[in-house]
């Protein structure tokens, strides 16, 4: 019992749980934008993916690895304009246009890496994004440990999901993006326009999860591989639903998510004396307990996937 | 009274080829209230979206103040001074009062919202017309009435000089219909030119200057309110004489065809929505219930027809218990249901009108021999009560979301009647529905009346409850307070005993 405690309240274990969660919590930030805005956005995972692959390509390229993450974020924009093109401008089931961009984005990114880099496993190593440490905070006992020495993504995400949150519930334009999601027809009748809106929420969400794309290849790491997403776009997904929509509850999604995850390595690591499955298998079914409450109670925004005509229904 | 505040010319606006305006001429002039009158799908709606801005029109001209202006968009309306007040409200449920009235036109400090003037904004303008409301409240958590000024609040806020109110009565209840009133005539009296739409004669003869009918997408003619009769109106409106008034001949009372007991119901708070209900119905009669809406109507209606199971008591259709009974159950068993609220409950909006007319005979020998639905007999069936009924849709393919509300209801109305029941329940049978329909609607219950059934007739309109009911009862939070003859209540003694006072 005692391994487990130590395993647990651990700083390095503490510390992995925010690196792991960065890129989960800026894709599920993106997630609370689109879909406030009424556009169901399962395009998450491949948004990612091509932020990933983007980001190494910026830097291969420029040899300047934040030319790389600039380029990431263009590329999960673009992603992101492509799924509003189809879902909102072209009326398309959301669900499917997601799905139908993630396999999209996994078929271009495999594809590019072979012409690029003649491999089909991994890109080239480029150059990555430095660690950089902060000067204050790292001396504090346990927050130093687990925040003070980070890739700079890490402490732009934690930037980022507080002013996406005063955003969102702080802002006129907040205001208006889930007014449109609850009830387009009353935006429209109150002179907002009700598809410039959604065009622009699932851009940034693009924007955001590109980002957080970057960070799994050059801030983590300084390659790209196939499929680097790996199913983080749908715990994304899952996480802005466990928060409520909010970018704040999607970041303390992303924390618990990460945290079993870290949790789960590190009694492995520890060799406590269960089956490995068993082990494996928790951060699973905390993240399913978890879900299956917070999903009861959730409230979706009520125009969630509908498409919106001027003129109809009113 | 001055120069015209809006002047509509040759207005067309068409649906496929159908036209749901043709070259409507409309003029309102400044500072009246202008009643706009027509059957259930004549086009008051459509000319109005023409107007905010909703639906693009075809031809005509628009003028505001005697300028021409090009409307697009509710963003020009709402930029040229009007404001729309809709029939299915506009409104976010789960935002505040002050959200919904200030989102578009937020007061801002810097990037943020400014809260605090945007809460004294919502405190001055509804302050400065009387429409009272708690500016943090959720919109789900207040009453429709209140609902409805936070409507109107909206285009205030957007110092809206011409409001539309499509059918704002419809949903409120007569004290609340009163407010409504007196707020119209204040604006009235601060200079607003006001629009209103409804199908109730009484409200346009009471609120208004001047009514303009349309008919069939035309218009008919523009008279003075106080140069015409309700009478003439009708007329006007359906192009034949109309009886505003269904008389009621006599009919021997039967056997006891529907008894309820010691109903009980809980709401999901805890509290009792029907709270010791007992009432009985025999062949040959019309029993009108009388009530403010949410004091358990719906429970009543939703108990008989089997949707909801009540916590105590039982149901009774003639000898037999039907309490425990599900809903198809009590279907076969000859209980015709006509649902208040129609769109949820009475119809499936996206099926045709020949498939809503035979739902809940889908699985019978007639339409669906060896469980394959034969299309050429729902059709027949369908085109059959099409024409009994005087449903008027462009085909029988036509989506029912598609009809106007009063052809939605007769929909219901054919399917439910044609299929020779023993007890109707009617809850709001007539809400949003035109006098021709009114009348039409009135007739066929009486004439399931004459022909031996019983009738249960839920209601919020006084007027259709003591026209039709033999008798009475009150429903008061969930308990009769009172039960009699209908024509032993006078109107003001219902609408006492409504409000939870008299004896
Ligand atoms: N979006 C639409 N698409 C197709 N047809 C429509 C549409 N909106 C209205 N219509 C048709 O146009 C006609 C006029 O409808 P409108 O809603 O203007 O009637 P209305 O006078 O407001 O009736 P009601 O009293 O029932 O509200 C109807 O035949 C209706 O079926
Ligand atoms: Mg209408």
């Amino acid at each position: 019992m005692a391994e487990i405690l130590t395993a647990i309240f651990n700083t390095s274990n503490l510390s992995a749980t925010v690196r792991m969660a960065t890129p989960i919590a800026l894709a599920a930030m993106g997630g609370s934008f689109s879909e406030r805005s009424g556009v169901i956005n399962l395009g998450l995972e491949g948004m990612i993916l091509s932020g990933a692959f983007a980001g190494v390509l910026g830097s291969y390229i420029s040899g300047n690895p934040w030319l790389g993450v600039l380029l990431a974020v263009a590329a999960g924009g673009m992603m992101g304009l492509i799924l509003a093109f189809f879902a909102v401008g072209l009326k398309a089931d959301h669900v499917v246009s997601g799905v139908g961009l993630n396999i999209f984005a996994l078929g271009l990114t495999t594809w590019l890496m072979q012409v690029i880099w003649k491999s089909r496993g991994t890109s080239e190593a480029v150059a990555g994004l430095k660690e950089v440490s902060l000067p204050l905070i790292r001396d504090v006992p346990v927050l130093g440990a687990i925040l003070g020495t980070n890739s700079p993504l890490v402490y732009l995400m934690l930037i980022l999901v507080f002013l996406g949150w005063a955003v969102l519930f702080r802002t006129p334009w907040g205001l208006r993006i889930r007014v449109v999601g609850e009830h387009p027809e009353a935006a429209d009748t109150l002179g907002i326009k009700v598809h410039r809106i959604q065009y622009a929420c699932v851009v940034l969400s693009g924007c955001l999860a590109g980002l957080g794309g970057a960070y799994l290849s050059l801030g983590q790491l300084n390659w790209f591989s196939m499929n680097m997403s790996a199913g983080r776009g749908y715990m994304a997904l899952a996480a802005n639903i466990f928060g409520q929509w909010n970018p704040l509850g999607g970041l303390l999604a992303s924390f618990l998510f990460s945290f079993t995850d870290a949790l789960q390595m590190r009694i492995q690591a520890a060799g406590i004396a269960w089956p490995n499955e068993v082990i494996q298998m928790l951060p699973y079914l905390l993240t399913v307990a978890v879900l299956a409450g917070a999903v009861i109670r959730s409230r979706p925004p009520a125009a969630l996937g509908r498409h919106y005509e001027p003129g109809r229904n009113t | 009274m001055g120069t015209d505040a809006l002047r509509m010319r040759g207005i067309t606006k068409r649906f496929g080829r159908i036209p749901a305006n043709d070259a409507v001429d409309f003029t309102v002039a400044k500072g009246e209230i202008h009643c706009l009158l027509g059957e259930n799908g004549a086009g008051k709606t459509t000319l109005m979206k023409v107007l905010f801005g909703l639906h693009k029109k075809d031809a005509g001209e628009i003028l505001l103040d005697g300028r021409p202006v090009e409307i697009s968009s509710p963003g020009d309306a709402i930029a040229g001074g009007i404001g729309m007040v809709h029939q299915h409200f506009m409104l976010v449920g789960r935002l505040t009062v002050t959200e919904n009235i200030i989102a578009g036109r937020e007061p801002r400090s810097g990037f943020l919202l400014d809260y605090r003037r945007a809460r004294e904004m919502v405190r001055e303008i509804s302050g400065r017309y009387g429409l009272k409301v708690d500016p943090d409240a959720r919109v789900e958590e207040i009453s429709v009435g209140q609902q409805q000024r936070v409507e109107i609040l909206k285009a205030l806020l957007r110092e809206a000089e011409l409001l539309i109110f499509d059918e704002p009565t419809a949903v409120l209840t007569p004290p609340e219909v009163q407010e409504l009133f007196g707020v119209m005539r204040r604006l009235k009296a601060s200079g607003k030119t006001m629009i209103f739409i409804t199908h109730k004669l009484k409200e346009t003869m009471e609120i208004s200057d001047r009514v303009t009918i349309l008919r069939d997408g035309r218009k008919v003619a523009t008279v003075e309110t106080a140069r015409t009769t309700p009478a003439r109106l009708a007329e006007m409106m359906v192009g034949r004489e109309v009886e505003l008034r269904v008389a009621r001949p006599e009919v021997t009372r039967g056997e006891r065809i529907l008894a309820l007991k010691d109903l009980r119901v809980k709401g999901a708070d805890g509290r009792y929505r029907l709270n010791g209900v007992n009432l009985e119905i025999h062949r040959g009669e019309i029993l009108g219930i009388a009530g403010v809406e949410g004091n358990g109507q719906l429970e009543l209606e939703e108990v008989v027809a089997g949707l909801l199971k009540p916590a105590q008591g039982r149901v009774w259709l003639g000898a037999e218990e039907i309490t425990a009974l599900d809903p198809g159950a009590i279907r076969a068993r000859g209980v015709a249901y006509i649902p208040s609220d129609r769109l949820r409950r009475g119809l499936i909006g996206s099926f045709s009108a020949a498939r809503n007319l035979i739902l809940g005979s889908q699985r019978g020998r007639a339409f669906a021999p060896g469980g394959i639905l034969r299309h050429r007999r729902i059709e027949e069936e369908a085109r059959r009560l099409v024409a009994d009924f005087d449903i008027r849709a462009a085909s029988v393919h036509e989506p029912a979301a598609a009809l106007s509300g009063g052809n939605q209801q007769k929909v219901v109305i054919a399917r439910e009647l044609s299929r020779r029941p023993e007890l109707v329940v009617a809850a709001q049978p007539t809400r949003g529905v035109d006098v021709g329909a009114v009348e039409y609607i009135h007739r066929q219950l009486l004439k399931m009346r004459g022909e031996g059934k019983g009738v249960l007739l839920i209601s919020a309109e006084l007027d259709e409850l003591r026209a039709l009911s033999d008798r009475i009862a009150v429903l008061y939070e969930g308990r009769i307070v009172a039960e009699g003859p209908s024509g032993g209540f006078t109107e003001q003694e219902l609408g006492l005993l409504m409000a939870g006072e008299g004896k």
